[in-house]
């Protein structure tokens, strides 16, 4: 049996004992078998000694279980790794960061407390799935639309707390939430917003409570559990609406994002958008595909002839409209109006869906998530003989400017490390936070040790490379938090400094997803330079 | 007075059916689903396979299991998987529990084994013997 680092092996079998006797037998996973199914599927620490493998798994089935086996491992001194759905792939899977830790998972929490179809909010346990909710309020019949993550197994809880995003109005998943239910690390229990006023009418209605607003301290972190979390649903539209928008030169780019930022803060723009470009789609062409094999690359002009030529532009959006039909068509029409001010732009109207939508119909809609239903669609972007993804994902600037720059500073780190990055982004930069941009780019994963190895240098680099532009990374894979952390680092790392007065204070033991984003207790802290 | 109880219970199941505003704690049989699998006078495992395969083992737009299949076969084998004749349950198994390309593994709380064994003898159901 694996031991976690700093349990002796007869404190360990106490404590599984336990753990047992909590939540059944049945639910605490100790053979090598059954707990190698929580190492990372992408891994970017495949075959390496390095690789976190935890020692044993529970699998509470309700709150009070969830106390009493964080009293245990606090007890004990045992590190617990809290996982939802435990699908968060590119950004650690269901592994812990801290290799030997006992994984905590909550799948099967999968109560749904209640979907609320005058008020739109749902409250949930981790273990329910975008999937779940989503069939779920259709049985029900309620006009209430779900936000999923692109990979529809996620966990709107553990989504959220990761600071996940999707495509509808409710696209920050952190910012739709409305109350938490946590277990502190003393296997105290503790309610946020009005869900500290006992019998509260407001739970899921009113963020803020009293006094200090607390939630944020529970995500990305390791401050708790969260077993229960409160969500604003939006109320099902009677129409989705797209337009694409299409500016013919380079430099188009800085009014075509001025506009789109006039629209998305003005809240005509509501949904997730990216800024696109026909020369991606293109590059089957043997024209194209000859520019870009050009030592250095095409150059600008070179590439807008080229699209002149082909008469496809050379940025694109797609704009997303979300209300009633005939808002709408006046909101398309609207945005039309701005971006008309650019020479030589183009417009194309995609056609309006209505809801409910027929079934017949969503069989044919891939990109469903932008209309509030789940798939798993998202796994065939790396191809057929993908092995698996971490993402690299900084915030840049909602700027025609910052996107320029940000495709030049990358290009050029590409190209110094020796990596093949095309002209564009791998995705985006999308809106799926209001007033900033995301950039996404897949590093792919192989079970190859040296490549493995090179990527992950690569990855570290560019979180430097971005860091000294002042781009720093919304979330990462856990292999990486310590160094986006360090990014963190105004007036020597005052952030860092405080959440680790925290977590002593409220997890003296470190019993909680130690290293989770760089926040390690006190025992296991290297000292900084 | 039972009678009345019923009564009064079936009137207020009534009065719930008839205005879904607000529903109640409900344990979900989770799946990776956007409708509820029927499975009547289906065997077990196509009702697993339903619940955890389909969504990217089926057909259709946006299935990346049987793009993958369909890419590595090239039509030599079905790319959907309920339609090939030559898988064992041993290969169900072990490409549930240690993942394959980007196909992930999946937990006991995810896909139990007794679950997992259904699938596994619906996929081999047509195999000749």
């Amino acid at each position: 049996m694996r031991v976690p680092p700093g349990v002796t092996p007869g404190d360990f079998a106490d404590a599984i004992k336990q753990f047992e006797a909590a939540v059944g037998k049945d639910w605490v996973f100790t053979s090598d078998e059954d707990v190698d199914l929580y190492r990372d599927s992408y891994s970017p620490f495949w075959h390496e000694d390095e690789e976190p493998i935890p020692s044993a798994a529970v699998a509470p089935d309700g709150v009070e279980q969830v106390q009493a086996v964080v009293k245990i491992a606090n007890a004990h001194k045992i590190p617990l790794w809290t996982i939802s759905t435990g699908k968060n792939l590119g950004y650690g899977g269901s592994a812990p960061l801290l290799g030997g830790s006992v994984m905590l998972d909550l799948k099967r929490m999968d109560r749904i407390i209640e979907v609320n179809e005058k008020n739109h909010y749902a409250l949930v346990e981790p273990g329910v799935s975008y999937f779940d909710l989503y069939r779920y309020i259709q049985e029900k019949g309620l006009k209430v639309w779900i936000d999923p993550a692109d990979p529809g197994w996620g966990s709107p809880i553990g989504n959220a707390v990761d600071r996940g995003g999707g495509r509808t109005p409710m696209r920050d998943h952190f910012d739709a939430h409305c109350g938490m239910e946590i277990v502190l690390a003393n296997g105290d229990i503790m309610r946020t917003g009005m869900g500290a006023l006992p019998g509260s009418k407001t739970w899921q209605q009113y963020r803020y409570g009293f006094g200090p607003y607390v939630d944020g301290m529970f995500s990305q972190s390791n401050f708790g559990v969260v077993t229960k979390m409160g969500f604003w649903l939006f109320p099902e539209p009677e129409a989705y609406l797209t337009g694409t928008v299409t500016v013919a030169k380079h430099d188009d780019l800085i009014p075509m994002v001025a506009t789109l930022a006039y629209l998305m803060n003005s809240g005509i723009v509501t949904g997730t958008t990216s800024v696109g470009s026909p020369l991606t789609f293109a590059r089957q062409d043997p024209a194209l595909a000859a520019l870009y094999a050009k030592p250095g690359g095409p150059s600008t002009q070179e590439l807008e002839q080229y699209a002149q030529g082909k008469n496809v532009g050379y940025w694109s959006i797609e704009l997303p409209f979300y209300g009633p039909a005939k808002v709408v068509a006046a909101q398309w029409e609207h945005a039309k109006e701005k971006f008309s001010a650019i020479a030589g732009v183009k417009f194309q109207e995609g056609a309006t869906r209505r809801f409910p939508m027929d079934p017949k119909d969503l069989q044919q809609f891939p990109t469903s998530v932008a209309v509030g239903i789940p798939n798993l669609s998202v796994f065939g972007v790396g191809g057929a003989r993908s092995e698996g993804h971490v993402w690299f994902s900084p915030i840049i600037p909602m700027t025609g400017e910052a996107v320029i720059e940000a495709q030049q500073v990358f290009a050029d780190a590409y190209r110094e490390m020796g990596m093949a990055m095309g002209p564009l982004f791998f995705l985006g930069p999308t809106s799926n936070y209001p007033r900033c941009f995301l950039v996404l780019f897949g590093f792919p994963i192989e079970h190859d040790v040296e490549k493995n190895k090179k990527n992950r240098e690569n990855f570290k680099h560019l979180i430097r490379v971005a860091a000294e532009h002042g781009w720093g990374e919304y979330r990462t894979h856990t292999a990486f938090m310590e160094t986006v952390m360090d990014t963190y680092s105004f007036n020597n790392h005052a952030l860092l400094r405080f959440h680790e007065t925290v977590k002593d204070a409220v997890d003296p033991n470190g019993t909680l997803s130690p290293g989770k984003c760089g926040i390690w207790p006190k025992h296991l802290r290297k000292a900084r330079a | 007075m039972k009678k009345l109880g019923l009564l009064l219970a079936a009137t207020i199941v009534f009065i719930f059916a008839a205005q879904p505003v607000a529903a109640q704690e409900q344990r979900i049989n989770s799946s990776w689903t956007v409708a509820t699998v029927s499975g009547q006078g289906q065997p077990r495992g196509y009702v697993e396979y339903q619940k955890y395969c389909s969504v990217c083992h089926s057909e259709g737009v946006g299935k990346p299991g049987t793009m993958a299949l369909q890419a590595k076969y090239k039509g030599a084998v079905p790319a959907l998987l309920e339609k090939r004749t030559d898988l064992t349950a041993a290969l169900v198994k072990t490409y549930v529990r240690n993942g394959i390309t980007v196909m992930p593994f999946f937990r006991k709380t995810e896909i139990s084994d007794a679950e997992l064994d259904a699938i596994a003898a619906y996929l081999t159901r047509n195999n000749k013997q």
